[in-house]
């Protein structure tokens, strides 16, 4: 099962590095969005995908599953979702100011902004 | 009162917590910052007199026995940067009240600045590695804000790519995290250090091990990762930049020194030697970025890089007089970064541009100011009296105790350098003739340079007080070489 789940990390990954190359910004978050997806499920397999039982006390049940990595995923979701949605708003906020979504054309230095 | 070293962490947190309710009044905010800014520093002296007479203080939140809750763990090199960042922080903060201007202190400037402290702060205490993300995403969030608090067409265009750059090694980390967490089953990290020892670093280790290199590289600005830091450091007005240039790539050097020196030390052959090589390709770049550019800004921008560049390559060293000098020359750096950063905030301000080549004569109507720079500029270079001579004097000595020569002569080339960078911003600026100057006040000008010279003062304290503070650098670096220390502290029974 781990093996199939890193094949389709591996996946995630590499659409991720794919669309973060391309110029637009919309795809870009998208990259981003599959990276993080990749980096969780990452945790999850990691922490090994043994155990029967949800991580929840209950009588008579000894094999459950590792509880810390599930807890690692839940920081990390919260965290990534707060970054994404200031993303949005920036690439928003920047499409309105320089009226293009094209990374190539956000060019400029000191002289000419 | 064991809950000591949580306080420089809680009270920028609360004080920030408290000015976000008082959004449209800019005086109580100045003021609470400040209470706030000296309460921690002076609870993180404290924290400091304890920690050296006590020895590496811990503590683990909830009461939980150590490798199971979240430890939090002071030891004199993460006291030193927590006091040190609080230091500059509040020199900082006070010469924004007169250089950001009102419409940015009004949306949430100061709650930023400490929220960004508490990131800070905590990346630096912190003994668990995945709190230690956590503690990242603080300060990383707080500096999204920061960089882009304005919305002018540059920051906009200019965040995008910091901000990118940032997800994506935080996404590393995590990555990072994951891996090591499978091998050694624990996040704590005097227990990664102890199962480590125990298996003896096979190779998926030292692969993990650079895997931390590369995410530490790039908050740290490391060659070839150093790509993102030049266009975005320019584009934030000058207290964002100062900050940014005093304490965040700092951070990265930090995790990169603290990982090194505690887990990765049975293959150095590889690890150690591929930083080494990394921190003299960091600084021949910086060297040449310093060099090519004839803007303020840039200039300072690059000679943050060729500094990340020379502590790294004391830190690779792993022998006491490298060690000992890159604690030196990373508190040095810290300080002298944000007083040369205010005081070409001045220049800028009084001349109204940051091209070097449409100023000149400043000595005529700005003395004061042209003497401190003067000062912080030889500070930088390293020249005897002042504060960066005795780090890179150490340094210097470890890489010749270790054999490294070519690498010796490679950091006081770049000193050269340096001073020649620097000195050309002294020469065009305040030497020549008189250029028109757009008329600025009196006034501000005076509040900007308290600040200024306040820290550039400690930087001449620090160089000429050496002596009293070299127990505190050699308890830093015994912590760093010997890693028994810190586990003994964490995990004493």
């Amino acid at each position: 099962m781990e093996f199939v789940m890193a094949i389709v990390i591996g996946i995630l990954f590499m659409a991720a590095v794919y669309l973060i190359l391309s110029k637009s910004l919309l795809r870009i978050i998208l990259g981003t969005g599959l990276l993080s997806h990749g980096a969780h499920l990452l945790i999850l397999t990691m922490g090994g995908l043994g155990g029967t039982s949800p991580p929840v006390l209950a009588e008579g049940v000894t094999d459950y599953v590792d509880p810390l990595p599930q807890a690692l995923i839940l920081t990390a979701i919260v965290i990534s979702f707060g970054v994404t949605a200031f993303i949005i708003v920036l690439f928003y906020r920047t499409y309105a100011e320089h009226k293009t979504d094209n990374m190539n054309l956000m060019k400029g230095n000191d002289e000419h902004d | 009162m064991i809950n000591l070293l949580l306080l420089p962490i809680i009270l920028p947190f609360f004080f920030a917590i408290i000015l976000l309710f008082f959004k449209e009044n800019v005086r109580v905010q100045r003021t609470l910052t400040l209470i706030g800014l000296a309460i921690s520093f002076t609870f993180s002296l404290v924290l400091m007199a304890k920690v050296k007479a006590d020895g590496v203080q811990t503590l683990t939140l909830g009461s939980w026995p150590a490798p199971f809750g979240i430890t939090m763990v002071s030891d004199m090199v993460s006291v030193l940067l927590v006091t040190t960042s609080i230091l500059i922080t509040f020199f900082i903060v006070m010469y924004s009240f007169e250089a950001i201007g009102k419409e940015r202190e009004r949306f949430y400037y100061y709650p930023a600045v400490l929220f960004m402290l508490t990131g800070v702060n905590g990346a630096f205490t912190t003994g668990d590695i995945f709190n230690m993300f956590v503690f990242f995403e603080v300060f990383l969030m707080a500096s999204y804000v920061l960089i882009v608090l304005g919305g002018e067409k540059k920051q906009l265009r200019e965040s995008i790519k910091y901000i990118l750059v940032n997800v994506i090694s935080s996404a590393l980390f995590v990555v990072a995290i994951a891996l090591l967490y499978s091998v050694i089953g624990t996040l704590n990290m005097a227990d990664i250090s102890v199962k480590i020892a125990e298996v003896g670093q096979p190779g998926i280790i030292t692969v993990i091990a650079i895997l931390f290199l590369l995410v530490f590289g790039i908050k740290g600005a490391i060659f070839p990762l150093y790509f993102w830091l030049p266009g975005s450091y320019s584009a934030p007005p000058i207290p964002v930049l100062a900050l940014f240039g005093a304490l965040l790539t700092k951070i990265g050097v930090y995790a990169i020194t603290r990982t090194y020196t505690l887990f990765f030390i049975h293959n150095m052959p590889v690890t150690h030697e591929l930083l080494l090589v990394l921190s003299i390709l960091t600084i021949v770049a910086g060297c040449i970025g310093a060099l090519a550019y004839f803007d303020l800004k840039h200039i300072m921008i690059y000679n943050i890089i060729i500094a990340v560049g020379v502590i790294l390559f004391g830190v690779a060293q792993m022998n006491d007089a490298g060690m000992t000098g890159a604690m030196f020359y990373l508190i040095h750096d810290m300080i002298i970064k944000g007083a040369l950063f205010l005081l070409i905030g001045i220049i800028i301000a009084i001349t109204g541009t940051s091209n070097l080549r449409k100023m000149g004569g400043l000595m005529k109507t700005n003395a004061p100011l042209g003497w401190m720079y003067l000062i912080a500029a030889f500070g930088l270079a390293g020249i005897p009296p002042l504060s960066g001579f005795t780090g890179k004097l150490l340094i210097v000595k470890g890489a010749f105790e270790a054999g490294n020569v070519w690498g010796s002569v490679f950091i006081l080339a770049s000193s050269l350098i340096v001073l020649l960078s620097v000195i050309r911003i002294f020469i065009y600026a305040f030497w020549g003739e008189p250029v028109e100057l757009p008329t600025t006040k009196r006034r501000s000008y005076r509040i900007m340079i308290v600040p200024a010279a306040l820290l550039v003062v400690i930087s001449i304290a620090y160089g000429v007080g050496t002596e009293w503070i070299v127990p505190y650098m050699t308890d830093a670096s015994d912590v760093l070489l010997k890693p028994s220390i810190y586990i003994d502290a964490v995990l004493k029974e």
